[in-house]
């Protein structure tokens, strides 16, 4: 992977605390009620969302990192900040929201090139990899991204 | 007690890009309203304003901006912001304070001047904020929530890009004689298949744009309108409410659902609740509605309702469309205004002015295109951040 080879580049996360940085075997951060145990993405920190729990104790768990392609879609234009363009000609990209079985949730994520909308069937399996969101000078911002599992899916 | 409140008045700035400021466009649907009424605006003793997030702090006290620009005098004021659920809320306000006795003449009045191109987000650095994270993690543009929706219907039941085109096809024509109406022309398949992609599978013409516009109605307690004679249009019922713990459905602009691993979903889910929840409240049912105003941000969204108010079941809107049911002298004609299609969207003014289309409807005043022998009809939008409304009118 690229990103290893620019060694002087700061290699950080686009937010803290949603996702592991390890570049093999990036894991979406989730957190699980310790109450209720239902899941939540992205991490809920202060109190449980289930209207008939009452626990403030969430703790961080990482989330399956293969799921089941529920819909997709793409962006033919560049969205509007904070969004941030990787390249400084727009490029289109897929997005992808991918059902988790174990969870039983629906997470979005971009998905990286060379993967196009034209590539993706729903019911298909993806996969989570970690992918750069943009570079400035300074520093390589990375995200999780949802890649199609080869020979995985319905396809 | 009744429930009901009478819609005296309604009126409407024409949609479009006209460029000036949104109180220009609120203030002359509020006089039309007012006019349509046979009332005056020192006949009003409460003024609910929906606010508009894209005109600065005017925008954001949208109620004492409009009640300035009337001539202040005074007057109780609301201001009540619910994205593309704005004009219900404020709506549902003025019923409250209509039927707790507290007010007896309303002005509800929602008007926005809309930027070009993609709705952004405020600006600023929020990572805590869903809107941020949407944007900038996922470039989650709204379109792209119209995206995979759509993506979902064509692969659970077999809807097509030809399916979409039907619907706006079939709106431009309903908008065709709307004075209301921003686009107000024929629009072919052709035409939308070579419109550019904009969200898979969407293209350019499958997505409502943003428009400036205004809308205001007048309401008045049932026995105002019977002292004064008023042969009116009344609201039935309003739900204006949130989805319940946990949501399956990934909804703007969440980039993730809940989890339904510990607790069971509501069978019905949330888009459909938002009807039934008005049905329930007006004691009648789907079957009941002569028309049907429903908020076509996207062609496939429209597919969406249909199945979501009850008109027809679960992956059979594409047939109920392709039969000409939801267009004049069908079964159900849906957005006979001309829909979002011809209008684009005006945020605050939107759901005011589906209510304006349901009290022209249902009074057979909407020149060149009047659903025959309309009584009762239902108007329904979502949100954004979990919510959505429906409102039903009868005569």
């Amino acid at each position: 992977m690229f990103y290893f080879t620019a060694v002087s580049k700061k290699v950080i996360p686009a937010i803290e605390g949603f996702f592991t940085m390890d570049p093999e075997a990036p894991r979406l951060l989730g957190t699980q009620c310790k109450a209720c145990q239902t899941y939540f993405f992205p991490p809920e920190r202060g109190y449980c969302r289930n209207p008939e729990c009452d626990s403030e104790e969430l703790e961080t768990v990482e989330l399956s990192h293969e799921g089941t392609l529920w819909s997709y879609s793409h962006n033919g234009y560049k969205p509007p900040p904070p969004y941030v363009s990787p390249t400084e000609e727009f490029e289109p990209f897929a997005v992808a929201a991918v059902e988790l079985e174990r969870e039983k949730m629906v997470v979005m994520g971009m998905v990286p090139k060379p993967y196009t909308h034209e590539d993706l069937k729903v019911g298909q399996r993806m996969q989570l990899v970690l992918d750069p969101l943009y570079e400035t000078d300074e520093e390589r911002v990375m995200v999780w991204k949802w890649r199609p599992v080869e020979g995985g899916g319905s396809k | 007690m009744s429930k009901e409140v009478a819609i005296a008045g309604v009126g409407m700035h024409p949609w479009g890009k006209w460029g000036r400021n949104f109180v220009e466009y609120g203030v002359k649907a509020a006089r039309d309203a007012l006019k349509d009424a046979g009332l005056e605006w020192k006949d009003v003793d409460f003024v609910v304003g929906g606010d508009t997030m894209r005109n600065g702090y005017p925008g954001y006290v949208a109620g004492s901006t409009f009640a300035e620009a009337l001539g202040f005098k005074g007057t109780q004021i609301a201001s009540v912001y619910g994205a593309c659920a704005t004009g219900a809320q404020a709506i549902d306000a003025a019923r409250a304070r209509i039927l707790a006795g507290l007010a007896e003449v309303v002005l509800v009045v929602g008007a926005d001047a809309a930027p070009k191109g993609f709705f952004a987000p405020q600006k600023g650095d929020r990572p805590e904020d869903r809107d941020w994270q949407r944007f900038r993690l996922v470039g989650m543009t709204n379109p792209n929530y119209f995206g995979l929706y759509a993506r979902r219907r064509m692969a659970l039941y077999g809807a097509t890009s030809e399916d979409f085109a039907a619907v706006k096809v079939k709106n431009a024509r309903h908008g065709l004689h709307n004075p209301y109406a921003r686009y107000r022309k024929e629009v072919t398949a052709e035409e939308i298949a070579a419109s550019p992609l904009v969200a898979d599978p969407l293209r350019l013409l499958d997505i409502c744009a943003t428009s400036d516009g205004g809308a205001a109605v007048i309401l008045t307690s049932i026995e105002f309108a019977e002292k004064r004679g008023l042969k009116v249009p009344r609201i039935a019922a309003i739900n204006a409410a949130t989805p319940t713990y946990p949501n399956p459905i990934l909804d703007m602009p969440y980039i993730a659902t809940d989890s339904w691993a510990v607790v069971q979903p509501d069978a019905r889910g949330f888009k459909p609740s938002i009807a039934y929840g008005a049905y329930e409240e007006a004691g009648i049912g789907p079957e009941d509605l002569d028309l049907a105003e429903v908020y076509d941000l996207s062609t496939a969204l429209e597919l969406d309702w249909y199945e979501q108010i009850g008109l027809c079941g679960e992956g059979e809107a594409e047939a109920f469309l392709r039969s000409g049911a939801t267009t004049f002298g069908g079964k159900i004609p849906v957005n006979p205004s001309g829909g979002l299609a011809c209008f684009g969207e005006a945020v605050p003014a939107q759901a005011i002015a589906q209510v304006c289309e349901l009290a022209w409807q249902i009074r057979g005043v909407a020149e060149g295109r009047q659903v025959e022998g309309a009584k009762v009809g239902l108007s329904i939008n979502q949100g954004l951040f979990g919510h959505g409304s429906a409102i039903i009118v009868k005569g």
